[in-house]
């Protein structure tokens, strides 16, 4: 699929000609980082192992949700997205395209929550631990682009902004990212599992910990992945560039 | 061979009907103007034509198929009316970028030579100036070695110097037996390109004919002078006030100064210039309305 990576090219080439883009998402994770775990958590190993393996997991969601979010529904504005429209692609290459870009760049912005991790706070992991987490950060970024990009094809960019705050912070919370794994309210054990943030969040403990996965969480991760996937494509094809009446 | 079709199409816009069952096709070979004022249908109907919109009622089929189906957009080329370029990106990085989707696209440098754009391949568009902008946009168009080409008023703010240049690579394109449909308000372009042209009004085709019939229909003059009274004089389509002007929309222009100068009119400021098809249409279409005040 060379088509996917030439989409994949350009959306980074236009990240990274404007660097403050690339800037803003790196800081983000990085001081929750500082603010948060660090004077919270940072003494006790399994502590801070878990509580940053949640601060990647928010910080993945957070960037995926915003950056197809709102950039797919701002890109929707722009007369370019339109023409690139009549190229003889359909959605396959351009969805492929920018989940790749933001992967990469969703990469780049967790660099600096592993490096405060590792020298600010007693988080430890073993270098397996470590690429299982690598690893993990891509498995779990598809549920999230998924709901980026299909907030992003059905919504104007102005109630993009708005949708992805108001779905942003029940899942964060709902899915217990701003938990341990033992000190959730018993509502939030209730529903969470339910939600696509807890079967990412239980991936990336599973990666760095002993922790055991929930089943649960892991069928319904699939089964958001799966409906998420289908309003994507749904959004994209029903798109016709900017609405007016 | 067909290549391009709208059967019985109509596109709605919540109340607005924006085309109301319009019939056109466009066979292999052909060079098509689409001609009408603004908010005429004429982008709307290309959009349906390129996969963009789809129809509200009636079938649209390109290169075979629907072009709303990628497949069927292989042999296709397009140039929209807005040139949103992405801003960051180069010159030359765009022609890649849109080249990539085509199996045998033309050679980077052999297109940016053609449309007058060599000297800005490393330019970042968002500091290309609005014509060299508009040329890499219709550019775009010919990279895949396409068919057919759909450009929607490709050259709305351009210089004579680069309006002609991109007049050549159309015609070039269509001497090589490539098919051309283009939208336009401006009645010499698509005299100086087209063999036919197709006059699109509030939605609907008001006529599809040879370039030679449609200048009889819109070869309306307007004169324009400073007089207090003016006599009923013959072979005026229109009239109208503005500004202490009057101004007589006139298929022969000659004939009526020379009638106003027999009729020893006293008049003074005297202007003959050609009507914008805009004018014309809306004269011969909306009968007794005036035609609006020049800008």
């Amino acid at each position: 699929m060379p088509l996917a990576l030439v989409h994949a090219r350009y959306q980074l080439l236009e990240i990274v000609r404007i660097p403050v883009a690339i800037f803003g998402s790196a800081f983000f994770p990085a001081a929750t980082m500082l603010f948060f775990v660090v004077p919270s958590a940072g003494d006790d190993p399994t502590a801070a192992t878990y509580a940053t393996a949640a601060m990647v997991t928010f910080a993945v969601m957070s960037a995926n949700i915003f950056q197809y979010g709102i950039g797919v529904a701002e890109d929707r504005d722009q007369p370019w997205s339109s023409y690139s429209r009549t190229l003889p692609a359909g959605p396959g290459p351009r969805f492929a395209g920018r989940i790749l870009a933001g992967l990469a760049i969703t990469y780049f912005s967790m660099l600096p929550v592993v490096v405060i991790a590792a020298v600010a706070t007693a988080a430890r992991v073993t270098p397996a631990q470590f690429l299982l987490a690598a690893g993990g950060v891509a498995v779990i970024s598809v549920p999230f682009t998924l709901l980026g990009l299909a907030i992003g094809y059905s919504l104007p960019s102005k109630a993009a902004i708005v949708v992805a705050q108001l779905i942003f912070f029940p899942l964060a919370f709902g899915g217990g990212l701003l938990f341990g794994p033992d000190n959730a309210p018993g509502f939030v054990d209730a529903i969470a599992p339910y939600l696509p943030t807890r079967g990412a969040l239980e991936l990336m403990w599973a990666a760095v910990t002993d922790w055991r996965l929930n089943p649960l969480s892991m069928i319904m991760l699939g089964v958001w992945i799966v409906v998420l996937a289908a309003v994507a494509g749904w959004a994209y094809r029903r798109d016709e560039g900017r609405r007016f009446t | 061979m067909i290549l391009a079709r709208a059967d019985q199409v109509s596109r709605r816009y919540g109340e607005v009907l924006a085309l109301d069952r319009v019939d056109l096709t466009v066979r292999a070979g052909e060079l098509v103007g689409l001609l009408g004022p603004n908010g005429a249908g004429k982008s709307t109907l290309l959009n349906l034509l390129v996969g963009l919109r789809r129809p509200t009622a009636g079938r649209v089929e390109l290169l075979g198929g629907d072009p709303r189906d990628p497949t069927s957009r292989r042999q296709l080329g397009v140039t929209p009316q807005e040139t949103g370029l992405p801003g960051t990106l180069r010159v030359g990085e765009v022609v890649d970028f849109v080249a990539a989707h085509f199996p045998d696209p033309v050679p980077r440098d052999e297109l940016l030579d053609q449309f007058g754009l060599t000297d800005q391949v490393r330019r970042q568009t968002g500091g290309l100036s609005g014509g060299q902008r508009r040329r890499l946009a219709v550019a775009l168009a010919f990279v895949g070695r396409p068919r057919l080409v759909v450009l929607d008023e490709p050259t709305t703010g351009l210089d004579v110097e680069a309006r002609h240049t991109l007049w050549e690579a159309v015609r070039s394109f269509h001497a090589d037996g490539g098919t051309v449909l283009l939208s336009s308000h401006y009645l010499e372009e698509v005299e100086a390109l087209a063999q036919r042209v197709v006059v699109i009004g509030h939605g609907r085709v008001l006529a599809d004919d040879s370039v030679t019939a449609i200048r009889g229909i819109v070869g309306v003059r307007r004169v324009s002078l400073v007089a207090d009274d003016l006599p009923p004089l013959p072979g005026v389509v229109a009239t109208e006030h503005a500004e202490g002007r009057t101004h007589l929309l006139t298929t022969d222009a000659d004939q009526l100064v020379r009638d106003l100068v027999t009729a020893g009119v006293t008049f003074r400021d005297l202007e003959v210039r050609p009507t914008s098809l805009e004018e014309a249409f809306l004269t011969l279409t909306a009968g007794d309305r005036p035609a609006p005040t020049p800008a």
